[in-house]
């Protein structure tokens, strides 16, 4: 599905990634760990485009595209779907909205029927309802006023409207009360398909236990530095980081 | 970087700022009681007219141009500006509009033949300093509304004008009403009788062409008891490097009952990144609710100008009325805009609503000043207002100064403000769901003006949403 050769990044003048290397396989579901400040969030940044993130060397392939040479939106167009870390918040801009222009969005690159507004009510419909959020949320600004739960949960409602092949979630889990950690997993699991790819990034093995991972691997210094199954996620959890330091 | 992206967009060209070859009838530069008797003469007015003219000459120049409004500019040479510019060949009847005011019409989408018209909209169309055509009139007199130039009005109904001309902005209200009260050249009269409903939207297009010209309008509807109307103007200019004067005066008196909807798209040439150019508009505004339960509501979308001062307010004299004042002001390039309202609440239970949308991108200044003012015998009086600003970029500046003068302590006045910024990670968090940078801009202000924009009459929303749009559109990346 994807793969990261050699990315090196910077931000500002910090360097944080320094020759990274990732395959991302279809179908699978993949995890990134590692303590902060290993560049965990400043690789999802780099593969979906931000301003922030400056790539100095190596590729990043998907569909036999560099998505380097992509503008954001047409990564996003392309499939590539990321659920920010904290959704910012746009006041004044109705939900169902920016939802519906996005989907068009998508649809007209595709080629496809643009979705009427009878047909995406009745899809939002199915989709609030199945992750629990309430009704009028679609109704509301855009993530503005929303509580951590509330906006994670219309994360996981962009996802399932825009129907990614590539989807990455930086700390999903975080700031979530139980209710909401299942509800936004099983949207989650609702997704997988075959072909879909997921990278999971996370602090906490908690959110793990519900997405049933295929390959762990640990972000150190700018590098991954250790792939292996979800065994390794207990190593984890019982030893900490320095079992895994210890190795190298 | 995002910004320089989002700058590119803002500096679009001003699309409307062609000028047309038209012969015309152009005044010296200069201000004296001889400019007065040329463009009375012109004009054809009756002799109390000219004599109102000279006596607001004579307050002006005891009078000293205002610089209390937050704003910069090069100072105003009063006596090289031209007060009177006229198309040689005036219209007689409507079909005498010369072709190349028919034409500039309708490369700005307004044309002037009745059948291109879009239905429900009648137009008048005032060309530098005379009204030129005026549609649909006959039409609307079947109903007794009276709908025409201000010039004709003063021949064909001396009555009315004289009762309500200066009764809302007296002639010495302030330095450019008291100009604009001695240089007046055209605008627009309107009348709606006892109980009738205007059955269509009225409009006024107004058109700067010539060069070295002021513009100064005049603006009187009247709206009798129990009645409503709609109307709207607009107005452009064409792109030059030096500054042109607009110093424009409207008057709306509301009685019992009775209901003025006033909407403007304000799109004057802005001169350049550098503030070169640009018109410097000047304008009085203001409505009296004269009776019981009279509403006047003023919409605003002002995106021109290099200089904006202007205020629309409203006197809450008759009981139970009620004023609003809707507005979004765009500064981009070097443009300043100083602009808000007055809310007079003199009657009992009467009700006011402000909602001020400030845009600023670029080297752009906004400023909202607004007052509003409870009388003694105000009780019941009401009052919302609500200031925002929208902020792109970081070198431009938004300012608010509310003032509040309460002599009635029963009166109930709120006052919200918010200051807010177009961040880059609202951008990249649209375009992140396939959303192009220029939509996501757009989506972000559009959703900012909403509430103002909720309040034009279809037509003109969707104008100004296309204005909008035209001055953030731009290449990107």
């Amino acid at each position: 599905m994807m793969k990261i050769e050699n990315l090196h990044a910077k931000i500002g003048e910090n360097v944080i990634l320094k020759g990274l290397n990732l395959e991302l396989l279809k179908g699978k579901v993949h995890v990134i760990m590692g303590k902060n400040g290993a560049g965990k969030s400043t690789l999802s940044k780099a593969i979906v485009g931000h301003y922030d993130v400056e790539v100095t060397d190596g590729t990043i392939n998907y569909k036999n595209k560099n998505v380097l040479d992509l503008t954001p939106e047409e990564r996003a167009l392309e499939g590539i779907f990321l659920s920010f870390q904290n959704p910012v918040e746009i006041p004044g801009v109705n939900n169902a909205y920016f939802l519906r222009t996005a989907l068009n969005a998508k649809e007209k690159y595709q080629g496809k029927k643009e979705t009427n507004a009878a047909e995406f009510l009745k899809l939002t419909r199915k989709h609030i309802e199945q992750l629990g959020m309430k009704s009028d949320m679609i109704a509301r600004a855009l993530n503005d006023g929303f509580s951590g739960g509330e906006k994670k949960r219309n994360e996981i409602l962009q996802m399932e409207i825009l129907q990614p092949d590539l989807i990455i979630l930086d700390e999903i889990d975080s700031g979530l009360d139980i209710d909401a950690l299942k509800a936004v997993s099983e949207g989650i699991n609702r997704m997988k398909n075959g072909e879909r790819s997921f990278l999971i990034i996370t602090h906490y093995s908690r959110i793990l236990d519900y997405l049933h991972p295929d390959y762990i691997h640990i972000l150190q210094d700018g590098k991954i530095v250790k792939t292996g199954g979800p065994e390794l996620v207990n190593i984890l959890e019982e030893q900490g980081y320095q079992a895994i330091e210890k190795d190298l | 970087m995002a910004q320089e992206e989002v700058n590119k967009i803002l500096s679009q060209e001003y699309k409307l700022g062609f000028s047309v070859d038209v012969e015309a009838d152009t005044a010296p530069p200069g201000l004296d009681i001889d400019v007065l008797r040329f463009i009375s003469k012109k004009k054809d007015e009756p002799e109390w007219m000219l004599d109102l003219r000279i006596k607001a000459l004579h307050r002006w120049e005891k009078m000293k141009e205002p610089h209390w409004g937050h704003l910069d500019y090069t100072p105003i040479d009063y006596q090289s500006i031209s007060y009177f510019s006229a198309p040689k060949k005036a219209p007689n009847n409507l079909d005498e509009v010369d072709e190349e005011i028919l034409k500039a019409y309708d490369k700005l989408g307004i044309p002037l033949e009745e059948q291109k018209m879009l239905q429900g909209i009648a137009v008048d169309a005032v060309f530098d300093s005379v009204s030129v055509k005026t549609t649909y009139s006959k039409t609307l007199m079947e109903l007794g509304i009276i709908f025409c130039s201000i010039s004709e009005a003063m021949r064909e109904y001396p009555e009315l004008v004289q009762k309500y001309m200066f009764s809302v902005v007296p002639m010495s209200d302030n330095y450019f009403a008291a100009l604009n009260a001695a240089v007046f050249t055209d605008g627009t009269f309107v009348y709606i009788p006892k109980g009738v409903r205007c059955p269509m939207e009225l409009s006024t297009y107004f058109r700067i062409n010539a060069q070295n010209t002021g513009q100064f309008e005049r603006t009187l509807i009247i709206a009798d008891e129990g009645s409503y109307v709609s109307y709207n103007e607009g107005c452009s200019a064409p792109q030059r490097d030096e500054n042109q004067l607009h110093a424009a005066v409207v008057e709306l008196i509301a009685h019992k009952d009775a209901e003025i909807k006033y909407s403007t798209i304000q799109n004057w040439y802005p001169g350049d990144e550098n503030g070169k150019g640009g018109i410097y508009n000047f304008v009085t505004k203001r409505g009296l609710c004269e009776g019981e339960n009279s509403k006047i509501s003023w919409t605003q979308v002002e995106t021109g100008s290099s200089i904006t001062w202007k205020y629309p307010s409203c006197i809450l004299k008759g009981d139970n009325s009620t004023g609003e004042f809707y507005s979004v002001a765009v500064t981009s390039k070097a443009q300043q805009a100083d602009t808000g309202t007055k809310m007079i609440h003199l009657g009992k239970n009467t009700n006011s609503t402000i909602i001020s949308k400030g845009i600023s991108a670029m080297h752009g200044q906004n400023t909202y000043r607004g007052l509003v003012k409870v009388a003694p015998d105000a009780t019941g009086a009401r009052n919302f207002s609500q200031c925002d600003s929208l902020l792109i970029g970081s070198e431009c500046g938004a300012h608010t100064f509310p003032y509040l003068e309460s002599q009635n302590s029963l009166g109930q006045v709120e006052h919200e403000a918010t200051t807010s910024k177009i961040s880059d990670e609202q951008l990249f968090y649209l375009r992140q769901r396939g959303i192009s940078e220029e939509d996501a801009v757009s989506m972000i202000v559009h959703g900012f003006c909403k509430e103002v924009f909720s309040q034009l009459p279809m037509e003109f929303a969707v104008e100004a949403k296309e204005l909008l749009n035209l001055t953030l559109e731009g290449s990107v990346g």
